[in-house]
Protein backbone atom coordinates (compact mmCIF):
# COMPACT_ATOMS: atom_id res chain seq x y z
CA UNK A 1 0.00 0.00 0.00
CA UNK A 2 2.54 2.59 0.88
CA UNK A 3 4.72 1.89 -2.44
CA UNK A 4 1.37 2.43 -4.22
CA UNK A 5 0.76 6.05 -2.66
CA UNK A 6 4.72 6.38 -3.43
CA UNK A 7 4.19 5.50 -7.03
CA UNK A 8 0.95 7.85 -7.09
CA UNK A 9 3.10 10.72 -5.96
CA UNK A 10 5.79 10.43 -8.53
CA UNK A 11 3.67 10.20 -11.20
CA UNK A 12 2.57 13.67 -10.27
CA UNK A 13 6.00 14.98 -10.06
CA UNK A 14 7.05 13.19 -13.03
CA UNK A 15 4.04 14.86 -15.55
CA UNK A 16 5.69 18.20 -15.11
CA UNK A 17 9.21 16.98 -15.88
CA UNK A 18 8.35 15.11 -19.39
CA UNK A 19 5.56 17.87 -20.72
CA UNK A 20 9.14 19.96 -20.49
CA UNK A 21 11.28 17.61 -22.30
CA UNK A 22 10.21 15.10 -24.81
CA UNK A 23 6.62 14.64 -26.49
CA UNK A 24 9.28 13.67 -29.67
CA UNK A 25 6.64 11.47 -31.42
CA UNK A 26 3.59 12.89 -29.48
CA UNK A 27 -0.25 12.34 -31.28
CA UNK A 28 -0.87 13.42 -34.60
CA UNK A 29 -3.01 16.83 -34.62
CA UNK A 30 -5.25 14.77 -37.18
CA UNK A 31 -9.60 14.01 -37.15
CA UNK A 32 -10.89 10.38 -37.31
CA UNK A 33 -13.95 10.22 -38.99
CA UNK A 34 -15.08 7.63 -40.14
CA UNK A 35 -16.34 6.90 -44.40
CA UNK A 36 -16.35 10.72 -44.67
CA UNK A 37 -19.76 10.71 -42.51
CA UNK A 38 -19.04 9.51 -38.72
CA UNK A 39 -17.08 12.38 -36.38
CA UNK A 40 -15.22 10.25 -34.04
CA UNK A 41 -14.30 11.94 -30.51
CA UNK A 42 -10.48 10.78 -30.45
CA UNK A 43 -10.04 13.38 -27.61
CA UNK A 44 -11.69 14.81 -24.82
CA UNK A 45 -11.45 16.39 -21.77
CA UNK A 46 -10.48 14.07 -19.08
CA UNK A 47 -13.39 13.18 -16.43
CA UNK A 48 -12.96 14.73 -13.06
CA UNK A 49 -10.25 13.11 -10.89
CA UNK A 50 -8.27 11.69 -13.67
CA UNK A 51 -4.66 12.09 -13.71
CA UNK A 52 -4.21 13.37 -16.75
CA UNK A 53 -5.21 16.67 -18.43
CA UNK A 54 -6.31 14.67 -21.71
CA UNK A 55 -7.63 11.82 -22.82
CA UNK A 56 -6.38 10.10 -26.07
CA UNK A 57 -7.36 7.53 -28.54
CA UNK A 58 -4.60 5.05 -29.25
CA UNK A 59 -5.47 6.34 -32.50
CA UNK A 60 -3.60 9.54 -32.78
CA UNK A 61 0.07 7.39 -31.73
CA UNK A 62 -0.38 5.45 -35.66
CA UNK A 63 1.17 5.94 -38.43
CA UNK A 64 -0.59 7.22 -41.17
CA UNK A 65 -1.27 4.06 -42.85
CA UNK A 66 -2.29 2.48 -39.85
CA UNK A 67 -4.60 5.77 -39.50
CA UNK A 68 -5.62 5.52 -43.32
CA UNK A 69 -7.26 1.72 -42.70
CA UNK A 70 -9.16 2.61 -39.59
CA UNK A 71 -10.93 5.70 -41.67
CA UNK A 72 -12.33 3.30 -44.44
CA UNK A 73 -14.42 0.68 -43.19
CA UNK A 74 -13.89 -0.94 -46.41
CA UNK A 75 -10.24 -1.12 -46.23
CA UNK A 76 -10.65 -1.78 -42.26
CA UNK A 77 -9.33 -5.52 -42.28
CA UNK A 78 -11.44 -6.18 -39.24
CA UNK A 79 -14.54 -5.30 -40.68
CA UNK A 80 -14.06 -9.35 -42.03
CA UNK A 81 -14.71 -10.48 -38.23
CA UNK A 82 -17.31 -8.10 -37.64
CA UNK A 83 -19.76 -9.81 -40.55
CA UNK A 84 -18.60 -13.23 -38.98
CA UNK A 85 -20.18 -11.45 -36.18
CA UNK A 86 -23.46 -10.94 -37.79
CA UNK A 87 -23.55 -14.28 -38.89
CA UNK A 88 -23.09 -15.93 -35.39
CA UNK A 89 -25.67 -13.58 -34.33
CA UNK A 90 -27.98 -14.91 -36.31
CA UNK A 91 -27.50 -18.52 -36.06
CA UNK A 92 -29.21 -20.76 -33.95
CA UNK A 93 -27.03 -22.85 -30.86
CA UNK A 94 -27.52 -24.75 -28.11
CA UNK A 95 -30.48 -26.52 -27.02
CA UNK A 96 -33.33 -23.75 -27.04
CA UNK A 97 -33.22 -23.91 -30.62
CA UNK A 98 -32.52 -20.22 -30.04
CA UNK A 99 -30.13 -17.63 -32.09
CA UNK A 100 -29.10 -13.80 -30.10
CA UNK A 101 -31.36 -12.70 -32.76
CA UNK A 102 -34.28 -14.80 -31.59
CA UNK A 103 -34.31 -12.48 -28.25
CA UNK A 104 -32.61 -9.20 -29.37
CA UNK A 105 -33.95 -8.83 -33.20
CA UNK A 106 -31.62 -6.33 -35.18
CA UNK A 107 -28.64 -5.90 -33.77
CA UNK A 108 -28.58 -1.98 -35.42
CA UNK A 109 -31.24 -1.19 -33.17
CA UNK A 110 -31.18 -3.27 -29.65
CA UNK A 111 -27.59 -3.02 -29.41
CA UNK A 112 -27.06 0.22 -30.59
CA UNK A 113 -25.29 2.45 -27.88
CA UNK A 114 -24.90 -0.63 -25.37
CA UNK A 115 -20.94 -1.69 -25.77
CA UNK A 116 -20.31 2.15 -24.91
CA UNK A 117 -20.94 1.19 -21.22
CA UNK A 118 -19.36 -2.12 -20.46
CA UNK A 119 -18.32 -3.25 -18.27
CA UNK A 120 -21.67 -3.28 -16.10
CA UNK A 121 -22.48 -4.49 -12.92
CA UNK A 122 -23.95 -8.28 -12.87
CA UNK A 123 -26.23 -8.73 -9.64
CA UNK A 124 -26.30 -12.79 -10.26
CA UNK A 125 -22.51 -12.62 -10.11
CA UNK A 126 -22.26 -9.83 -7.73
CA UNK A 127 -19.43 -8.66 -10.22
CA UNK A 128 -18.71 -6.71 -13.00
CA UNK A 129 -18.57 -8.06 -16.59
CA UNK A 130 -18.11 -7.24 -19.97
CA UNK A 131 -19.23 -7.75 -23.59
CA UNK A 132 -17.35 -11.64 -23.49
CA UNK A 133 -19.04 -12.17 -20.46
CA UNK A 134 -22.61 -11.22 -21.11
CA UNK A 135 -22.41 -13.37 -24.60
CA UNK A 136 -21.20 -16.29 -22.05
CA UNK A 137 -24.22 -15.83 -20.06
CA UNK A 138 -26.75 -15.38 -22.73
CA UNK A 139 -25.44 -18.58 -23.92
CA UNK A 140 -25.51 -20.65 -20.99
CA UNK A 141 -28.89 -19.58 -19.40
CA UNK A 142 -31.15 -18.35 -22.66
CA UNK A 143 -29.85 -20.65 -25.47
CA UNK A 144 -28.48 -24.15 -23.45
CA UNK A 145 -25.48 -23.44 -25.13
CA UNK A 146 -21.54 -23.87 -23.99
CA UNK A 147 -19.73 -20.76 -22.81
CA UNK A 148 -17.10 -19.43 -25.53
CA UNK A 149 -13.58 -20.47 -23.87
CA UNK A 150 -11.58 -16.88 -23.55
CA UNK A 151 -10.31 -15.78 -27.10
CA UNK A 152 -12.69 -19.32 -29.18
CA UNK A 153 -15.32 -19.67 -30.91
CA UNK A 154 -17.45 -16.79 -31.78
CA UNK A 155 -16.16 -14.56 -28.86
CA UNK A 156 -13.65 -12.03 -30.77
CA UNK A 157 -16.08 -11.52 -33.71
CA UNK A 158 -19.45 -11.25 -31.69
CA UNK A 159 -17.88 -9.05 -29.57
CA UNK A 160 -16.92 -6.80 -31.79
CA UNK A 161 -20.00 -6.87 -33.74
CA UNK A 162 -22.27 -5.77 -30.80
CA UNK A 163 -19.62 -2.98 -29.87
CA UNK A 164 -19.72 -2.45 -33.62
CA UNK A 165 -22.91 -1.08 -32.93
CA UNK A 166 -21.90 1.94 -30.80
CA UNK A 167 -19.05 2.89 -33.57
CA UNK A 168 -19.11 6.95 -32.45
CA UNK A 169 -20.66 6.45 -29.41
CA UNK A 170 -18.70 8.12 -26.43
CA UNK A 171 -17.50 5.38 -23.58
CA UNK A 172 -18.90 6.04 -20.30
CA UNK A 173 -19.97 3.79 -16.91
CA UNK A 174 -22.36 3.92 -14.38
CA UNK A 175 -19.79 3.58 -11.14
CA UNK A 176 -23.20 3.84 -9.09
CA UNK A 177 -24.42 0.77 -10.19
CA UNK A 178 -23.89 -2.06 -7.53
CA UNK A 179 -20.43 -2.30 -6.14
CA UNK A 180 -18.55 -1.00 -9.08
CA UNK A 181 -16.38 1.62 -7.13
CA UNK A 182 -14.47 -0.80 -5.14
CA UNK A 183 -13.94 -2.56 -8.41
CA UNK A 184 -12.84 0.70 -9.67
CA UNK A 185 -10.30 0.88 -6.76
CA UNK A 186 -9.04 -2.22 -6.80
CA UNK A 187 -8.32 -1.76 -10.81
CA UNK A 188 -6.58 1.62 -9.52
CA UNK A 189 -4.18 0.07 -7.46
CA UNK A 190 -3.67 -2.25 -10.29
CA UNK A 191 -2.88 0.00 -12.58
CA UNK A 192 0.12 2.09 -10.41
CA UNK A 193 1.58 -1.65 -8.94
CA UNK A 194 4.83 -2.53 -10.29
CA UNK A 195 5.24 -6.00 -12.08
CA UNK A 196 7.51 -8.25 -12.95
CA UNK A 197 11.47 -8.45 -13.48
CA UNK A 198 11.39 -5.41 -14.94
CA UNK A 199 9.28 -3.52 -12.35
CA UNK A 200 7.17 -1.54 -14.21
CA UNK A 201 3.18 -0.36 -13.79
CA UNK A 202 0.84 0.36 -16.54
CA UNK A 203 1.43 3.99 -15.48
CA UNK A 204 4.98 3.71 -15.90
CA UNK A 205 4.37 3.31 -19.88
CA UNK A 206 1.10 4.40 -20.71
CA UNK A 207 0.68 8.05 -18.16
CA UNK A 208 4.18 8.88 -17.60
CA UNK A 209 5.53 8.52 -21.16
CA UNK A 210 2.83 7.97 -23.33
CA UNK A 211 3.72 10.18 -26.57
CA UNK A 212 7.45 8.66 -26.32
CA UNK A 213 8.96 5.98 -28.93
CA UNK A 214 10.00 2.93 -26.55
CA UNK A 215 12.15 1.15 -29.61
CA UNK A 216 10.01 0.67 -32.19
CA UNK A 217 6.84 1.48 -29.86
CA UNK A 218 4.80 4.64 -29.92
CA UNK A 219 3.41 4.50 -26.21
CA UNK A 220 -0.10 5.89 -25.99
CA UNK A 221 -2.35 6.10 -23.40
CA UNK A 222 -3.38 2.60 -23.69
CA UNK A 223 -6.94 2.81 -24.14
CA UNK A 224 -9.54 0.50 -24.72
CA UNK A 225 -11.90 2.18 -26.89
CA UNK A 226 -11.03 0.47 -29.61
CA UNK A 227 -11.56 -3.16 -28.52
CA UNK A 228 -11.56 -5.75 -29.94
CA UNK A 229 -9.04 -4.19 -32.24
CA UNK A 230 -7.62 -5.60 -35.39
CA UNK A 231 -3.36 -5.63 -34.69
CA UNK A 232 -1.81 -5.80 -38.06
CA UNK A 233 1.50 -7.21 -36.14
CA UNK A 234 -0.99 -10.78 -35.56
CA UNK A 235 -3.31 -10.27 -38.64
CA UNK A 236 -5.99 -11.27 -35.79
CA UNK A 237 -8.41 -9.26 -33.44
CA UNK A 238 -7.08 -8.79 -30.54
CA UNK A 239 -9.25 -9.18 -27.01
CA UNK A 240 -8.72 -6.62 -24.24
CA UNK A 241 -7.82 -9.32 -21.99
CA UNK A 242 -5.25 -10.72 -24.37
CA UNK A 243 -4.16 -6.79 -25.02
CA UNK A 244 -3.65 -6.45 -20.88
CA UNK A 245 -1.93 -9.99 -20.38
CA UNK A 246 0.85 -8.95 -23.31
CA UNK A 247 1.18 -5.82 -21.26
CA UNK A 248 1.60 -7.80 -18.09
CA UNK A 249 4.07 -10.63 -20.05
CA UNK A 250 6.49 -8.01 -21.04
CA UNK A 251 7.49 -6.57 -17.67
CA UNK A 252 8.31 -10.56 -17.38
CA UNK A 253 5.80 -11.60 -14.93
CA UNK A 254 3.26 -14.26 -14.64
CA UNK A 255 0.06 -12.62 -16.07
CA UNK A 256 -3.98 -13.13 -14.42
CA UNK A 257 -6.10 -15.87 -15.92
CA UNK A 258 -8.34 -13.63 -18.44
CA UNK A 259 -11.90 -13.10 -16.93
CA UNK A 260 -10.02 -13.05 -13.42
CA UNK A 261 -10.69 -10.55 -10.94
CA UNK A 262 -7.75 -8.76 -11.41
CA UNK A 263 -8.42 -8.43 -15.58
CA UNK A 264 -11.87 -7.45 -14.60
CA UNK A 265 -10.70 -4.79 -12.36
CA UNK A 266 -8.46 -3.59 -14.36
CA UNK A 267 -10.83 -3.17 -17.68
CA UNK A 268 -13.51 -1.31 -15.63
CA UNK A 269 -10.87 1.23 -14.54
CA UNK A 270 -8.91 1.41 -17.94
CA UNK A 271 -12.19 1.85 -19.36
CA UNK A 272 -13.09 4.72 -17.31
CA UNK A 273 -9.64 6.16 -18.02
CA UNK A 274 -10.91 6.55 -21.64
CA UNK A 275 -14.85 8.34 -20.84
CA UNK A 276 -15.80 10.15 -23.26
CA UNK A 277 -13.69 8.72 -26.38
CA UNK A 278 -16.07 7.36 -29.04
CA UNK A 279 -15.96 3.67 -29.69
CA UNK A 280 -13.61 2.94 -32.34
CA UNK A 281 -14.49 -0.87 -31.97
CA UNK A 282 -13.03 -2.40 -34.80
CA UNK A 283 -9.61 0.00 -34.45
CA UNK A 284 -6.59 -0.82 -36.32
CA UNK A 285 -3.29 -0.73 -34.40
CA UNK A 286 0.10 -2.16 -35.49
CA UNK B 1 29.39 -47.68 -13.98
CA UNK B 2 31.98 -46.17 -16.50
CA UNK B 3 29.20 -43.63 -17.99
CA UNK B 4 27.73 -42.91 -14.38
CA UNK B 5 31.71 -41.86 -13.08
CA UNK B 6 31.36 -39.68 -15.78
CA UNK B 7 28.40 -38.05 -14.56
CA UNK B 8 29.62 -37.78 -11.07
CA UNK B 9 32.62 -35.92 -12.16
CA UNK B 10 31.24 -33.33 -14.61
CA UNK B 11 28.78 -32.79 -11.80
CA UNK B 12 31.86 -32.11 -9.46
CA UNK B 13 33.67 -29.99 -11.82
CA UNK B 14 30.09 -27.97 -12.33
CA UNK B 15 30.03 -27.36 -8.28
CA UNK B 16 33.98 -25.79 -8.26
CA UNK B 17 33.11 -23.85 -11.17
CA UNK B 18 29.98 -21.99 -9.61
CA UNK B 19 31.77 -21.81 -6.65
CA UNK B 20 34.78 -20.17 -8.08
CA UNK B 21 32.66 -17.74 -10.24
CA UNK B 22 30.50 -17.38 -7.16
CA UNK B 23 33.36 -16.15 -4.73
CA UNK B 24 34.34 -13.35 -6.96
CA UNK B 25 31.14 -12.21 -7.87
CA UNK B 26 29.34 -9.80 -5.58
CA UNK B 27 25.63 -10.94 -4.73
CA UNK B 28 22.61 -8.36 -5.41
CA UNK B 29 21.84 -8.07 -2.43
CA UNK B 30 25.61 -7.62 -1.04
CA UNK B 31 26.00 -4.64 -3.41
CA UNK B 32 26.01 -1.16 -1.55
CA UNK B 33 24.75 1.99 -3.18
CA UNK B 34 26.60 4.64 -1.20
CA UNK B 35 27.01 8.43 -1.69
CA UNK B 36 25.53 7.75 -5.39
CA UNK B 37 28.34 5.36 -6.29
CA UNK B 38 29.27 1.27 -6.93
CA UNK B 39 33.19 1.49 -5.72
CA UNK B 40 33.94 -1.82 -6.89
CA UNK B 41 33.68 -3.78 -9.94
CA UNK B 42 30.82 -6.49 -9.61
CA UNK B 43 32.77 -9.46 -10.69
CA UNK B 44 37.01 -7.98 -9.48
CA UNK B 45 37.18 -8.23 -13.50
CA UNK B 46 36.93 -5.01 -16.00
CA UNK B 47 34.29 -4.55 -18.31
CA UNK B 48 34.61 -5.51 -21.78
CA UNK B 49 33.28 -2.52 -23.55
CA UNK B 50 32.76 -4.17 -26.72
CA UNK B 51 30.48 -7.15 -25.03
CA UNK B 52 29.02 -4.05 -23.33
CA UNK B 53 28.11 -2.30 -26.59
CA UNK B 54 26.18 -5.25 -28.01
CA UNK B 55 24.48 -5.94 -24.08
CA UNK B 56 23.19 -2.37 -24.61
CA UNK B 57 21.49 -3.25 -27.51
CA UNK B 58 20.17 -6.67 -27.14
CA UNK B 59 16.79 -6.70 -26.76
CA UNK B 60 16.93 -9.77 -24.99
CA UNK B 61 19.78 -8.53 -22.27
CA UNK B 62 19.72 -4.69 -21.49
CA UNK B 63 17.78 -3.43 -24.41
CA UNK B 64 19.24 -0.08 -23.35
CA UNK B 65 17.84 1.43 -26.79
CA UNK B 66 14.44 0.54 -26.10
CA UNK B 67 14.57 3.89 -23.65
CA UNK B 68 17.97 5.59 -24.77
CA UNK B 69 19.11 7.12 -28.11
CA UNK B 70 23.10 6.69 -28.23
CA UNK B 71 24.69 8.12 -31.83
CA UNK B 72 27.52 5.65 -31.47
CA UNK B 73 24.52 2.63 -31.99
CA UNK B 74 23.46 4.58 -34.99
CA UNK B 75 23.75 1.53 -37.40
CA UNK B 76 20.73 0.66 -35.01
CA UNK B 77 17.17 1.18 -36.82
CA UNK B 78 14.80 2.25 -33.32
CA UNK B 79 16.18 4.55 -30.86
CA UNK B 80 13.67 4.86 -27.91
CA UNK B 81 12.80 8.15 -26.32
CA UNK B 82 11.38 7.62 -22.52
CA UNK B 83 15.34 8.38 -21.10
CA UNK B 84 18.16 11.05 -22.17
CA UNK B 85 20.07 10.52 -24.98
CA UNK B 86 23.62 8.72 -23.84
CA UNK B 87 25.70 10.47 -25.76
CA UNK B 88 28.67 12.16 -23.57
CA UNK B 89 27.23 10.06 -20.44
CA UNK B 90 30.57 9.25 -20.13
CA UNK B 91 31.68 13.01 -19.12
CA UNK B 92 28.63 13.53 -16.91
CA UNK B 93 29.25 10.58 -14.26
CA UNK B 94 31.92 8.21 -13.65
CA UNK B 95 32.23 4.93 -13.98
CA UNK B 96 31.19 4.20 -10.09
CA UNK B 97 28.18 6.31 -10.38
CA UNK B 98 27.28 4.89 -13.69
CA UNK B 99 27.79 1.08 -12.27
CA UNK B 100 25.22 2.31 -9.64
CA UNK B 101 22.44 3.81 -12.02
CA UNK B 102 22.89 0.12 -13.75
CA UNK B 103 22.82 -1.52 -10.89
CA UNK B 104 20.05 0.14 -9.07
CA UNK B 105 18.79 3.16 -11.02
CA UNK B 106 16.31 3.85 -8.34
CA UNK B 107 18.72 3.76 -5.60
CA UNK B 108 19.66 7.18 -8.11
CA UNK B 109 17.14 9.07 -9.13
CA UNK B 110 13.70 8.36 -7.44
CA UNK B 111 11.80 5.09 -6.80
CA UNK B 112 9.18 6.57 -9.56
CA UNK B 113 11.78 6.14 -12.59
CA UNK B 114 10.88 3.61 -15.22
CA UNK B 115 14.51 2.22 -15.52
CA UNK B 116 14.86 -1.05 -14.06
CA UNK B 117 17.45 -1.86 -12.00
CA UNK B 118 19.68 -4.38 -13.84
CA UNK B 119 21.58 -5.97 -10.82
CA UNK B 120 18.48 -5.61 -8.09
CA UNK B 121 16.03 -8.06 -6.72
CA UNK B 122 14.02 -5.34 -5.85
CA UNK B 123 11.53 -6.27 -8.96
CA UNK B 124 7.65 -6.22 -8.91
CA UNK B 125 4.81 -8.74 -8.31
CA UNK B 126 4.49 -11.58 -9.95
CA UNK B 127 7.79 -11.98 -11.18
CA UNK B 128 8.08 -15.04 -13.73
CA UNK B 129 8.59 -18.07 -12.25
CA UNK B 130 12.16 -19.07 -14.11
CA UNK B 131 13.14 -15.48 -13.18
CA UNK B 132 12.90 -15.38 -9.55
CA UNK B 133 15.44 -14.72 -7.73
CA UNK B 134 17.91 -13.74 -10.97
CA UNK B 135 18.40 -10.20 -12.32
CA UNK B 136 18.39 -8.96 -15.68
CA UNK B 137 21.68 -8.85 -16.22
CA UNK B 138 24.86 -10.92 -14.45
CA UNK B 139 27.36 -9.42 -13.04
CA UNK B 140 29.75 -9.51 -15.86
CA UNK B 141 27.71 -7.78 -18.14
CA UNK B 142 26.99 -5.09 -16.02
CA UNK B 143 30.82 -4.74 -15.66
CA UNK B 144 30.99 -4.27 -19.55
CA UNK B 145 27.96 -2.49 -19.90
CA UNK B 146 29.35 0.54 -17.55
CA UNK B 147 32.50 -0.42 -19.50
CA UNK B 148 30.87 0.23 -23.09
CA UNK B 149 29.18 4.06 -21.14
CA UNK B 150 32.37 5.02 -20.12
CA UNK B 151 33.56 5.13 -23.53
CA UNK B 152 30.80 7.43 -24.52
CA UNK B 153 32.53 10.83 -24.62
CA UNK B 154 31.60 14.09 -26.27
C1 LIG C 1 6.95 -1.56 -20.95
C2 LIG C 1 5.89 -0.68 -21.32
C3 LIG C 1 4.45 -1.07 -21.07
C4 LIG C 1 3.82 -1.40 -19.90
C5 LIG C 1 4.42 -1.54 -18.51
C6 LIG C 1 2.41 -1.58 -20.23
N1 LIG C 1 2.21 -1.39 -21.57
FE1 LIG C 1 0.41 -1.35 -22.55
N2 LIG C 1 1.37 -1.06 -24.32
C7 LIG C 1 2.74 -0.89 -24.48
C8 LIG C 1 3.05 -0.71 -25.88
C9 LIG C 1 4.45 -0.50 -26.47
C10 LIG C 1 1.82 -0.76 -26.57
C11 LIG C 1 1.58 -0.58 -28.08
C12 LIG C 1 1.60 0.89 -28.43
C13 LIG C 1 0.51 1.63 -27.70
O1 LIG C 1 -0.65 1.60 -28.12
O2 LIG C 1 0.80 2.24 -26.64
C14 LIG C 1 0.78 -0.95 -25.56
C15 LIG C 1 -0.59 -1.00 -25.83
C16 LIG C 1 -1.58 -1.10 -24.87
C17 LIG C 1 -3.00 -1.06 -25.15
C18 LIG C 1 -3.65 -0.91 -26.54
C19 LIG C 1 -3.95 0.52 -26.85
C20 LIG C 1 -4.68 0.70 -28.16
O3 LIG C 1 -4.93 1.85 -28.52
O4 LIG C 1 -5.01 -0.28 -28.82
C21 LIG C 1 -3.65 -1.18 -23.95
C22 LIG C 1 -5.14 -1.21 -23.72
C23 LIG C 1 -2.62 -1.30 -22.93
N3 LIG C 1 -1.39 -1.24 -23.51
C24 LIG C 1 -2.89 -1.44 -21.56
C25 LIG C 1 -1.90 -1.65 -20.59
C26 LIG C 1 -2.17 -1.96 -19.20
C27 LIG C 1 -3.56 -2.06 -18.60
C28 LIG C 1 -0.97 -2.15 -18.58
C29 LIG C 1 -0.66 -2.63 -17.19
C30 LIG C 1 -1.23 -3.86 -16.76
C31 LIG C 1 0.06 -1.90 -19.58
N4 LIG C 1 -0.54 -1.62 -20.77
C32 LIG C 1 1.43 -1.92 -19.32
C33 LIG C 1 3.69 -0.88 -23.48
C34 LIG C 1 3.43 -1.10 -22.13
C1 LIG D 1 12.27 1.54 -19.53
C2 LIG D 1 13.16 2.65 -19.75
C3 LIG D 1 14.66 2.54 -19.53
C4 LIG D 1 15.51 1.49 -19.80
C5 LIG D 1 15.18 0.12 -20.38
C6 LIG D 1 16.82 1.94 -19.46
N1 LIG D 1 16.78 3.22 -19.00
FE1 LIG D 1 18.39 4.38 -18.41
N2 LIG D 1 17.12 5.91 -17.91
C7 LIG D 1 15.76 5.93 -18.11
C8 LIG D 1 15.25 7.20 -17.65
C9 LIG D 1 13.78 7.63 -17.72
C10 LIG D 1 16.34 7.95 -17.15
C11 LIG D 1 16.34 9.37 -16.56
C12 LIG D 1 16.16 9.32 -15.07
C13 LIG D 1 14.68 9.35 -14.74
O1 LIG D 1 13.97 10.24 -15.23
O2 LIG D 1 14.23 8.49 -14.00
C14 LIG D 1 17.51 7.11 -17.35
C15 LIG D 1 18.79 7.51 -17.06
C16 LIG D 1 19.95 6.81 -17.37
C17 LIG D 1 21.32 7.31 -17.22
C18 LIG D 1 21.71 8.70 -16.77
C19 LIG D 1 21.71 9.55 -18.04
C20 LIG D 1 22.12 10.99 -17.90
O3 LIG D 1 22.41 11.58 -18.95
O4 LIG D 1 22.14 11.51 -16.82
C21 LIG D 1 22.15 6.30 -17.64
C22 LIG D 1 23.66 6.31 -17.67
C23 LIG D 1 21.32 5.19 -18.06
N3 LIG D 1 20.00 5.53 -17.89
C24 LIG D 1 21.79 3.99 -18.56
C25 LIG D 1 21.01 2.90 -18.96
C26 LIG D 1 21.54 1.63 -19.37
C27 LIG D 1 22.99 1.30 -19.51
C28 LIG D 1 20.47 0.81 -19.61
C29 LIG D 1 20.44 -0.65 -19.98
C30 LIG D 1 21.31 -1.57 -19.29
C31 LIG D 1 19.28 1.60 -19.40
N4 LIG D 1 19.65 2.86 -18.99
C32 LIG D 1 17.98 1.15 -19.58
C33 LIG D 1 15.00 4.90 -18.66
C34 LIG D 1 15.49 3.63 -19.04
Amino acid sequence: MKKHYLVVAASIALAGAVSATAFAGGPVDEELVIDGEIQMTTRTAAPEGHPLDEVISGWHYRTKETRALEADTFENPAMLGVEDGEQIWNTVEGTEGKSCASCHGDASESMAGVGAHFPKWDADSGRPINIELQINKCREERMGAEPYAFDKGGQKPLTAYIKHQSLGEPVSLDLAEGDMQSWWDKGKELYYTRFGQLNLSCSNCHEDHNGEYIRADHLSQGQVNGFPTYRLKQAALVSVHNRFRGCIRDTRAEYPAAFSDELMALEVYVTWRGTGLSVETPAVRQ
Amino acid sequence: MAFKTRIWLAAAVAITTTAAVASAETAPGDVKVEDGVVSASLTGQPGDPAEGRKTFADRKLGNCLACHAVADQSEQLFHGEVGPELNGVGDRWSPEELRAIVVNSKAIFSEDTIMPGFYSLDVGKDVRKDLVGKTILSAQQVEDVVAYLATLKE
